[in-house]
């Protein structure tokens, strides 16, 4: 077999069946990215020949007044909307994914396959869908509501500087709480039951089975699902787009990196005026160093706590 | 017998929470979805007076004004064709390269690897503003086709992985036997990869599935014709027209999400394997 492997076979002919997949996977996405980089110290605009500016478009970014102040405020909330999906999406996945764990439970599999759903949907038909059951005028969402008595029933969920950044995050997690409930499910899964049999003599309650055995078996996914919320998060903006529009409203306070990426690099709106090359490249490279930086923080916090 | 201790735990408390939890989420999940479908087949007026019931007559009139009045059955056919074709290349490609790189023990074919696995940590998304210019220079603004080399792109890194891994598990003596009888490595891959590694290929497909077919960025950017748009693109702006007709809204956005929800639902098994085939084993 060795022989196989090493001596007959060329090198080079191995290779030509890599260089298609190579070769797309080049021009279409390391490509870009790079080019983004370059194009990032490079003058704004379409039309002109491209200068080099160094970090011109950098220092512009955060410190020019109306560039800096919409770049942090989609900054936080992009924070935020990050917050709280690790905080609902994913502690709901866990959640589920303990109940589900349950191999005596009738409807198991239906209950999954009903907590999956929501994730196979296009994200703008979520948007769009809550959008109208979140609507004063006929939403369902209020007609529960008064049907419960409650006073808010006309309140402007979406329309509320404060509220609506919250209830955007809260529409994403339930469209996309299936996904950490399947990868938690099959980690689980994957422990063996000597260890749940040895807690059971000890006498270990439910809880200090799931943070003295599975949490920690299970970091490593957990880290995999952290990462997966994180880069999807930073890079998020079919939900605004649906639900807001592309300037973040109401008073960009659900303006994330997406939607400010989007108008200043792509299809500028008022006030940002024409999308400048430079400047979305350089929206772009920021996102990307800070992606860098994050996965890395969330490996290093997660594998440490699994070897401890 | 050795499940049966852990779950023991769970008194008839514990189970009564368990299913009013999940009950209750299965709830919030069926009736928005029930709120989209029902009422798409209601009257225009209809749904103002009973928004949650079925239909006091089944109307196919959204569907039809929504059919006919614009184009998307075109639409339908776009998304179609560019998630096929994305698909069928993604498998080609990603199967070719994988088969390479697990039989072809070197230095280069690991980093070759490793340079490809890295792309699935990284969303293209990042480099789109030379994507469109590269799409401009290549002539496919404005055509379903600029989605194509892009979508293949982003699948590759999850082909390569679990591919990879897939053929790496198959028995040596599988290919040995054909080794022996003179086979080169072309017809090792068709006859004998090709065929052994169809569940694997199955995930990958799945996998890429939902995010090609679901994809808004893409399409907003690159297309702005009517022939050429997608489903998920249709949808941005069917909706701007029937800003009061919630039965026309919500048939459009039943037709977008219908073909996934329905082949979800036929084999959620194979959707969830897929899934997280990628990254349990990575």
């Amino acid at each position: 077999m060795q022989r196989y492997i090493e001596g007959r076979s060329q090198p080079f002919s191995w290779f030509l069946y890599i260089l298609p997949a190579l070769l797309v996977y080049l021009v279409f996405l390391a490509y870009p990215l790079f080019s983004s980089m370059l194009a990032s110290f490079m003058t704004g605009n379409h039309a002109q020949i491209q200068t080099f500016v160094g970090f011109d478009n950098y220092v512009r970014l955060f410190t020019e007044e109306e560039l800096s102040t919409r770049y942090f405020s989609a900054f936080r909330n992009t924070v935020i909307f990050f917050a709280i999906h690790m905080l609902v999406q994913n502690v709901l996945g866990m959640l589920f994914a303990n109940l589900l764990q349950n191999k005596h439970l009738k409807g198991r599999k239906f209950y999954q396959t009903i907590i999956f759903i929501p994730a196979t949907l296009a994200i703008i038909v979520t948007g769009y869908l809550w959008k109208l059951i979140l609507n004063p005028q006929w939403g369902a969402f209020n007609l529960v509501l008064k049907a419960l008595g409650s006073e808010h029933a006309n309140f402007p969920w979406l329309g509320t500087p404060g509220v609506s950044l919250v209830v955007i995050s809260l529409v994403s997690s339930w469209q996309w709480v299936g996904i950490p409930t399947m990868f938690f499910i099959s980690a689980l899964g994957n422990i063996p039951d000597e260890l749940y049999e040895a807690a059971a003599i000890s006498g270990a309650s439910p809880w200090q089975v799931f943070t003295n055995i599975k949490l920690p078996l299970i970091m490593p996914t957990v880290g995999v699902v952290s990462t997966l919320t994180f880069v999807n998060n930073f890079n998020a903006f079919d939900v605004v787009f649906a639900m807001e529009n592309v300037n973040g409203a109401p008073d960009y306070s659900t303006d994330i990196l997406g939607t400010f990426f989007y108008r200043t690099g792509i299809a500028g709106q008022h006030p940002i005026g024409i999308p400048d090359r430079g400047m979305g490249a350089a929206v772009a490279t920021v996102t990307f160093v800070v992606l860098i930086i994050g996965v890395a923080l969330i490996r290093h916090i997660t594998v440490k706590q699994d070897e401890a | 017998m050795k499940n049966t201790t852990k779950h023991r735990q769970l008194g008839s408390t514990g189970r009564g929470i368990t299913y009013l939890v999940l009950s209750l989420w299965s709830l919030m999940v069926i009736f928005p979805v029930w709120t989209m479908v029902i009422n798409s087949f209601k009257k225009r007026l209809d749904i103002y007076k009973d928004p949650f019931g079925f239909p006091s007559l089944w109307s196919f009139d959204s569907y039809l004004a929504v059919l006919k009045g614009h184009q998307f059955g075109r639409y339908f056919f776009n998304s179609i064709l560019i998630t096929v074709l994305s698909l069928m290349l993604i498998l080609l490609l990603g199967s070719l390269a994988s088969y390479a790189i697990a039989r072809w023990n070197s230095k280069l074919s690991r980093w070759l690897y490793a340079f490809m696995i890295a792309g699935m940590m990284i969303p293209i998304r990042i480099g789109s503003i030379p994507l469109l210019r590269m799409i401009n220079e290549m002539g496919l603004m404005n055509s379903l086709f600029s989605l194509l080399p892009i979508y293949v792109a982003m699948g590759i890194p999850v082909a390569v992985l679990v591919l990879t891994q897939f053929i790496r598990d198959i028995p040596i003596e599988m290919t040995e036997a054909a080794l022996i009888d003179g086979a080169k490595p072309r017809q090792i891959y068709y006859k004998i990869v090709l065929k052994l590694i169809q569940p694997a290929m199955a995930s990958v497909a799945i996998y890429n599935l939902v995010p090609i077919w679901n994809d808004l960025w893409f399409p907003l950017i690159f297309i702005n014709k009517e022939s050429q748009k997608t489903v998920i693109l249709g949808v941005t702006t069917l909706f701007g027209q029937y800003q009061t007709d919630w039965s026309r809204i919500l048939a459009v956005l039943t037709l977008a999400s219908l073909p996934i929800l329905l082949l979800y639902l036929a084999m959620s098994r194979q959707f969830v394997e897929g899934l997280t085939a990628g990254a349990v084993k990575g």
